[in-house]
């Protein structure tokens, strides 16, 4: 029988697999990929809680994180388009302009 | 049995499908394993007996953020592998720590919250869908609206963003040959 425990140890390996996507990728477009990830762990999370305690806030809250990555991809996307035609990179060390 | 087969089954192909996003070199790949990882996690909203956010995650998620991230991946050289110099050790181990912390504190949360009472209980002779109706139209219509309102936001942002200043990147350009050709 599948109990909430194993589904919140896989939302924790999938978070912890995000997590190391987030350190390990210094391309800023693989970084959100990962972001992804984690949204996408954390929404297992709730909807497996949301279940096992008979409760609809979870999966409320799931569908609110799914609005926010969808404006997220939006704005993100623009900005980093944007960049890219300025700067021909969309790596993070391109980023640092502002080394003291 | 079915239920702890198909948990099984999608946990390897979901945690396999986002290895390779986070492993591989080529974002292509990376783009297409991430797409097929949303497919198998809206496997376990079904499961889970939440067909409407197991719909939603394969609408939007798989359609409309992919595609999203198609469109963007045709602004920048995909063929090319992805060339990534590793930041320094320091933060890494930092983070790491931070992590580890995180998921035993994530692991530990059903030992806490062992008293927690539903504040929205699932109602005997409702469907999923129709209990979702319910409660997103009552207590959390502010919120929905809100997020309509942060949806037109985002695409308004999105769209001045992207296309606003192609005509300007265009003419720049174009303006540079010029000068180019001028200079030699």
């Amino acid at each position: 029988m599948i109990t909430l425990t194993h589904y919140l140890i896989l939302t924790g390996l999938l978070f912890a697999i995000g997590l190391v996507g987030v350190m390990r990728r210094t391309n800023l477009l693989m970084l959100f990929f990962s972001t992804e990830i984690l949204l996408n762990a954390v929404n297992i999370g709730f909807v497996a809680v949301s279940k096992y305690y008979g409760d609809f806030t979870g999966q409320m809250f799931a569908f609110f994180i799914i609005a926010v990555a969808a404006s997220e991809v939006a704005v993100g996307l623009g900005l980093l388009i944007l960049w890219y035609k300025r700067n021909g990179s969309v790596d993070l060390n391109s980023l640092q302009m502002m080394k003291g | 049995m079915y239920e702890v087969i198909a948990f099984y089954i999608f946990s390897i192909l979901t945690v396999g499908m986002f290895g390779i996003v986070v492993m591989s070199k080529n974002a292509l790949y990376a783009m297409s394993a991430l797409a097929g990882g949303m497919i198998f996690i809206s496997g376990f909203f079904f499961i889970l007996d939440a067909e409407f956010l197991g719909v939603v995650q394969i609408v939007v998620y798989s359609g409309a953020i992919m595609a999203l991230y198609a469109f963007g991946m045709m602004f920048f050289d995909t063929t090319r592998d992805v060339s990534e110099k590793m930041r320094s050790k320091k933060i890494a181990y930092t983070l790491s720590i931070i992590s580890a912390v995180l998921i035993v504190a994530i692991l530990c949360m059903p030992l806490v919250s062992e008293s927690i009472e539903a504040s929205y209980p699932a109602m005997e002779n409702v469907g999923n869908i129709q209990m979702v109706g319910l409660i997103l139209f009552t207590k959390y219509l502010v919120p929905f609206e809100l997020a309509a309102i942060m949806l037109l936001v985002a695409m308004i942002s999105g769209i001045v963003l992207a296309s606003k200043k192609m005509d300007e990147h265009l003419a720049i350009e174009e303006d540079e040959c010029e000068m180019l050709k001028e200079g030699k």
